[in-house]
C-alpha cells in the first residue's frame, strides 16, 4: 500500500507492505541509513527518530502508522550546515566509540533537552535509559548531554574530565 | 615556533563527524543493485538427528531465489578454525543439530521479509536426543556430546604442562605442601563465572559480491579480522586468498565476538558466486544467541593458602570451561590466555587446571578479556575471602604479596615475564583518590544504622599485546586460514607529494579511535599536522599483513610498527631536507609542519617542499631513491602486562536484596598514553561490561538446552540509569617491549571490575555471615544468600 510522510523536511512516499517497519522504510526505501537496527524487541533504541516532535523507536512503528507524519532522522538534525548542540556535545566530550547506538542516542537526548533544557545527571540517565550503549559505559554520553544543555542555555559547558584537550 | 607534541593529547576524534551525522557506513547499510537477502532456518532443539528437511514449499514462495542445505555445501568442508581441537562446525547442519540456533537451511530471497517468511516455512523434523548442558555432567563423560569424540573433555590446560617445550615445573606439590603447614590458613570457594552474550549493538552482517570475469570476491563484513576472514573464505571455497578482498567498514562494536570467522560469512560468499548476485545476511538480535559466539562459562574451585600474617603461600584453581558444541577460531585457546595471569600481581606458586568441555550449546570464544577476566575473578575473589578470614585489610594483604618494582621483569611459574609494574603505587593512589579511610568510616556509621554498605577492592594484571612471534608455534597465527604470519604488527606510512601523509594499518577497530590515535603517532614523529594525516584500515587489498584487532594488541603491536615506519620516513626525509637546506642530516629537526636546522629555526623547509623533492628524482641527493614511503613490521619479544586496582562502594537493600552501585574508582596503568580521552573511554566501557557480568547478565540454557535469554528483554545490559560516573586515575609505568612504552587498555577495565563488585557485595553482607554470592548479584540471589546466612 501507498504511504506518504515528510522526512527531514522533504515529502516522501513509497509502496510498502502493511507489516513494513518504519525503520526499514527509512533505511531501505529512503536510503537514510543513519537510523540503525540493533534488536527487534524495541529495547535498544538505536532506531530512535522524531515522529511529530516526539522520540519514537522506529522498529516498533509500522511505516503505515506514520502516514502524514513529520519525521526527523539523524540526517536531518543539523540545520543550515551547523551541528545540533547534542551532536557537538558528543564530538567534544567523546560521547561515542563505535557510533552504532549514537544516532538513536542523539535523537533521544535532543528530545530530552527540548523538554528539559537543564536536566540533572540523574534526569539525563533516566531520560536516555531506553537507549543502550555497549561501548562507553554512558559516562561520556552524560557529559556530552550536559555540554549540549549548557550550549542550548547559552552557558559555558563544564570542562572535560581528561587531560587538556588539543 | 613552539612545538606541540600530540602524543598524550586528547585530540578530538576524526571518526566522529560522520558517525554523529549518520553518514558512517555499516555493512547492513550497503544496498547494491540486485542485492539478495539471506535468512536462516535454525534448530529449535539442542541435540537431535534431522529426520526430514522439506524445502520445496519454501522454494516456491514469493521472491525466493534459492534454498540451500548441507548437501549443497558439504563439499566445502566444515568451517575452518584457527585452533581446530574438537568438532568443527558444518557450514549447515549435517544431518544432526548440536545446539539451539544451529543453522539448518539458508534461504536467499529478494527482500528480508520474504527471506524470513520462507525460512519460517521450511519443514524440519527432528529425533530429539538428550542434551548435555551441565558442565560437571559433561566433564564426567556419562553422556557423550559428540559420537565421534572419545571424550567431552577436548583439552586440559595446566599451569606447567601447557607448552612442553618450556619444561616448566609443576608447582602443585609446593602448594599442597604449604597447605599441610601448621601455620597455614586455607580458604576455598566454588564459584561460577557465568556464560555471557557479548551483544555488540550492531548485529553481525556480511555482504558478498562475486565478479565472474575476474573470479574475485569482494566481501564486506562486520568483522574485527578482515584478513583472517579473507583467508578463511579462500580456504573453505578453495580459491586463492588474493582473489578474496574483505572490507570492514564501520563496525558497531565487537568486544571479541567479531574476532571470529563464521559459517554465515563463508556461506554468503559462496552464495554470491553460485547465484551471480550480491548477497547479504544481517543477524537478528534473537538469532544472535545461536549465531554469534558467547563468552566465559566456567565453573571452578579456587583455593588460597597463606599465613595469618597475610603472606600467600600458594594458589590453586580447578575449573571446567564450557566450549559449546562446536569449535571455532580460538575457542579452546581462551583459557590459556587466563593461565598466563593465573598468579595475578602476586609472587607465589600456582597449581592451575582447566578442562575444556563440549556441551550442546552455542560456541564460546573471545569476549572482552577472553580468559583473563575469568582467571582474575577466581584469584581475586579467593584473595578477598582470605583477607576476610584473617581479618586483614584487602589493600594491605595485596600489597604484602605484590611483585616489587625492582623485581621486574618478573618471570612467573608459567614461563612468561611481567614486563614492568608498580603495583603498590597504583594501590596507594587508589587509596588516596577514593578517600578509602573516609569511606570505611562512613561504612561503620552506616552499619551502626543497620545499613548494608560494602566496599570492594579488586586488583588485576592483564596480558595483552599479542604477540611474540614464538607463540605461532602454539597456534597464535592465522595459519589455519592459509595466512602463516604470526601476530606481528605492521604499518605503512607514506608522505604524499603534497606533504600530507597516508597511513595504512592492518587493525580492525570497532570504536577504539585508531584513525585519530595513529594520526597522533605519525604526526608526533614527523611534525605533520594531524589534520593532514589520513589513516586507513579494514581493507585487505590495501594492506597485506593485517592481523586485526583483539587481545588489546593494536597500539602495542601495530602502533609500534607504525612508529617504526615513521622513524624510517624521518631518516630519509632528513636527508632530503638536509640537501634542500645545505645542512647535515643529523642536524635536522621535524616540527610544525616542516623541518629546520637545530638551533636555526629560520633555516627551514615545509613538508610540502620535502615531499615535492622526494617525488622529483633529479632534486634528490646522490644515491637516494625517489618516494617517501615505509612499511615496517614489529615482532614484540613479550606480551605487555597492564595492571591496576579498582574499588567499588555498594549498598544492599536489606529487604529486597537490590544492589546499588554508589561509587566506582579505578587506577589503571597501561604505560604511556597517546590519547587520554580515548584511553579513558576504553576503561569506562570495559568497567561497564565487568559490572554487566557482576550485576546483570547471564546467558542461561535450561536442562533441555533451550536458550532462555535470547532477547534483550531477558538479557539485561546495563542502562545509563544503572551505572554511576567512573572516577578514573592513572599511573604510568612504561614497558620496554615496544619503543613507545605502551601496553594496551581495551580489555583492562573488564578484567578489573567483576570481582571488585562481588567483593563489595560480599563485604556488605559479611556482618550477616555471607561468604560468597555467584554472579550476577541480582536481587533475588542476594536476598536468598541473606536468608540462608541468617539460618
Amino acid at each position: 500500500m501507498d504511504v506518504s510522510m515528510t522526512v527531514n523536511g522533504n515529502p516522501v512516499s513509497g509502496d510498502v507492505e502493511p507489516r513494513t517497519l518504519l525503520v526499514h522504510f527509512i533505511r531501505e526505501n529512503l536510503h537514510l541509513t543513519g537510523t540503525h537496527v540493533g534488536c527487534e524487541t524495541g529495547y535498544c533504541g538505536a532506531c530512535t527518530v522524531h515522529l511529530d516532535g516526539k522520540p519514537v523507536k522506529s522498529c516498533t512503528v509500522f511505516a503505515v502508522q506514520a502516514e502524514g507524519a513529520t519525521i526527523t532522522t539523524i540526517e536531518g538534525l543539523a540545520s543550515n550546515g551547523e551541528l545540533h548542540p547534542v551532536q557537538e556535545g558528543f564530538w567534544e566530550r567523546h560521547g561515542l566509540q563505535c557510533g552504532y547506538c549514537t544516532p538513536g542516542m542523539i535523537m533521544s537526548a535532543a528530545a530530552l533537552l527540548t523538554e528539559n533544557p537543564n536536566p540533572s545527571e540523574d534526569e539525563i540517565r533516566h531520560g536516555i535509559e531506553g537507549n543502550l550503549c555497549r561501548c562507553t559505559g554512558y559516562h561520556n554520553i552524560v557529559k556530552a548531554v550536559e555540554y549540549a544543555g549548557a550550549r542550548i542555555r547559552g552557558e559555558e559547558p563544564p570542562a572535560p574530565d581528561w587531560e587538556e584537550a588539543h | 615556533m613552539a612545538t606541540t607534541s600530540v602524543m598524550g593529547g586528547s585530540v578530538r576524534r576524526r571518526e566522529d563527524p560522520a558517525l554523529i551525522q549518520g553518514t558512517g557506513t555499516y555493512t547492513d547499510d550497503l544496498q547494491p543493485v540486485g542485492l539478495l537477502h539471506v535468512a536462516f532456518t535454525r534448530s529449535p532443539i539442542a541435540h537431535g538427528k534431522i529426520t526430514s528437511l522439506g524445502t520445496s514449499e519454501a522454494k516456491l514462495m514469493p521472491g525466493v531465489i534459492a534454498v540451500f542445505t548441507h548437501d549443497d555445501v558439504a563439499h566445502l568442508g566444515p568451517l575452518v578454525a584457527q585452533v581446530p581441537i574438537g568438532k568443527l562446525r558444518p557450514l549447515l547442519a549435517a544431518g544432526e543439530v548440536n545446539h539451539v540456533g544451529e543453522a539448518v537451511a539458508m534461504v536467499v530471497a529478494e527482500n528480508r521479509y520474504q527471506a524470513q517468511d520462507a525460512a519460517d516455512a521450511i519443514d524440519v523434523d527432528y529425533d530429539v536426543l538428550p542434551a548435555v548442558i551441565d558442565l560437571k555432567q559433561a566433564a564426567s563423560n556419562e553422556v557423550k556430546v559428540h559420537d565421534e569424540l572419545d571424550s567431552n573433555i577436548l583439552h586440559t590446560w595446566t599451569y606447567h604442562g601447557y607448552w612442553e617445550a618450556l619444561g616448566l615445573e609443576d608447582q602443585t606439590p609446593q602448594v599442597d605442601a604449604a597447605m599441610e603447614r601448621d601455620d597455614a590458613v586455607v580458604v576455598t570457594l566454588e564459584m561460577t563465572n557465568q556464560r555471557l552474550i557479548p551483544v555488540a549493538i550492531e548485529p553481525r552482517a556480511v555482504m558478498s559480491e562475486y565478479n565472474k570475469g575476474y573470479g574475485t570476491f569482494t566481501v564486506h563484513s562486520s568483522t574485527q579480522v578482515p584478513h583472517a576472514l579473507a583467508g578463511a573464505i579462500a580456504t573453505n571455497l578453495g580459491v586463492a586468498v588474493s582473489d578474496v578482498r574483505v572490507i570492514a567498514l564501520e563496525v558497531g562494536g565487537g568486544f571479541g565476538c567479531k574476532l571470529n570467522v563464521y559459517n554465515d560469512e563463508i556461506l554468503v560468499a559462496w552464495a554470491s558466486r553460485e547465484l551471480g548476485h550480491p548477497v547479504k545476511w544481517t543477524e537478528t538480535r534473537r538469532e544472535a544467541s545461536g549465531s554469534t559466539i558467547h563468552g566465559r562459562g566456567w565453573i571452578g574451585t579456587a583455593t588460597l593458602v597463606g599465613t595469618k600474617e597475610g603472606e600467600f603461600l600458594g594458589y590453586k584453581l580447578d575449573a571446567i570451561a564450557d566450549m559449546g558444541a562446536y569449535t571455532q577460531n580460538f575457542t579452546v585457546a581462551i583459557p590459556l590466555l587466563g593461565l598466563w595471569i593465573a598468579s595475578g600481581q602476586y609472587k607465589m606458586p600456582v597449581g592451575w587446571k582447566v578442562d575444556c568441555v563440549v556441551t550442546h550449546t552455542m560456541t564460546t570464544d573471545a569476549y572482552r578479556g577472553a580468559g583473563r577476566p575469568e582467571a582474575i575473578y577466581y584469584l581475586e575473589r579467593i584473595i578477598d575471602a582470605f583477607a576476610h578470614e584473617i581479618g586483614m585489610d584487602p589493600f594491605e594483604v595485596r600489597k604484602k604479596n605484590f611483585w616489587q618494582p625492582e623485581e621486574f621483569p618478573a618471570t612467573m611459574g608459567c614461563g612468561f615475564a611481567l614486563d614492568s609494574g608498580s603495583y603498590e603505587a597504583a594501590v596507594d593512589e587508589l587509596i588516596r583518590v577514593s578517600d578509602y579511610t573516609g569511606m570505611r568510616q562512613r561504612q561503620e556509621e552506616a552499619r551502626a544504622e543497620g545499613r548494608l554498605v560494602g566496599i570492594g577492592v579488586g586488583s588485576y594484571v592483564e596480558v595483552c599485546g599479542f604477540g611474540p612471534a614464538v607463540l605461532a608455534e602454539i597456534g597464535f597465527s592465522w595459519s589455519s586460514y592459509g595466512l602463516p604470519a604470526s601476530f606481528n604488527g605492521s604499518g605503512q606510512v607514506r608522505v604524499n607529494p603534497d606533504g600530507t601523509a597516508t597511513v595504512i594499518i592492518g587493525t580492525g577497530p570497532t570504536g577504539q579511535g585508531h584513525e585519530t590515535t595513529w594520526a597522533q603517532i605519525v604526526g608526533d614523529g614527523l611534525g605533520i599536522p594531524v589534520e593532514n594525516i589520513k589513516v586507513y584500515h579494514g581493507d585487505t587489498r590495501d594492506h597485506p599483513m593485517g592481523v586485526g584487532t583483539f587481545g588489546s594488541r593494536s597500539i602495542a603491536v601495530d602502533g609500534a610498527a607504525t612508529h617504526g615506519a615513521t622513524q624510517k620516513i624521518k631518516e630519509k626525509a632528513a636527508k632530503i631536507a638536509a640537501h634542500l637546506l645545505e645542512a647535515s642530516a643529523e642536524d635536522i629537526v621535524f616540527a610544525d609542519g616542516g623541518a629546520h636546522v637545530a638551533g636555526s629555526p629560520d633555516k627551514s623547509v615545509e613538508w610540502a617542499a620535502i615531499a615535492k623533492s622526494a617525488y622529483q628524482a633529479h632534486t634528490l641527493p646522490e644515491g637516494l631513491e625517489s618516494g617517501l614511503e615505509a612499511e615496517t613490521t614489529f615482532s614484540p619479544g613479550n606480551a605487555t602486562w597492564p595492571f591496576g586496582t579498582h574499588l567499588a562502594l555498594v549498598e544492599v537493600d536489606a529487604e529486597t536484596g537490590d544492589v546499588e552501585l554508589l561509587e566506582y574508582h579505578a587506577v589503571d596503568d597501561c604505560g604511556h598514553v597517546v590519547n587520554p580521552m580515548i584511553v579513558g573511554g576504553q576503561v569506562h566501557g570495559g568497567i561497564a561490561q565487568g559490572i554487566g557480568q557482576a550485576m546483570f547478565e547471564d546467558a542461561i540454557y535450561d536442562e533441555a538446552g533451550n536458550m532462555l535469554t535470547g532477547s534483550l528483554l531477558d538479557y539485561p545490559l546495563p542502562t545509563a540509569a544503572d551505572l554511576p560516573m567512573f572516577d578514573l586515575h592513572r599511573t604510568v609505568t612504561p614497558t620496554d617491549v615496544n619503543p613507545m612504552g605502551v601496553k594496551g587498555i581495551g580489555e583492562a577495565g573488564t578484567i578489573g571490575s567483576a570481582h571488585t563488585i562481588v567483593n563489595a557485595v560480599v563485604d556488605a553482607l559479611t556482618p550477616l555471615g555471607v561468604k560468597h554470592i555467584d554472579m550476577p548479584v541480582r536481587p533475588k540471589r542476594v536476598w536468598q544468600a541473606m536468608q540462608e546466612a541468617r539460618v
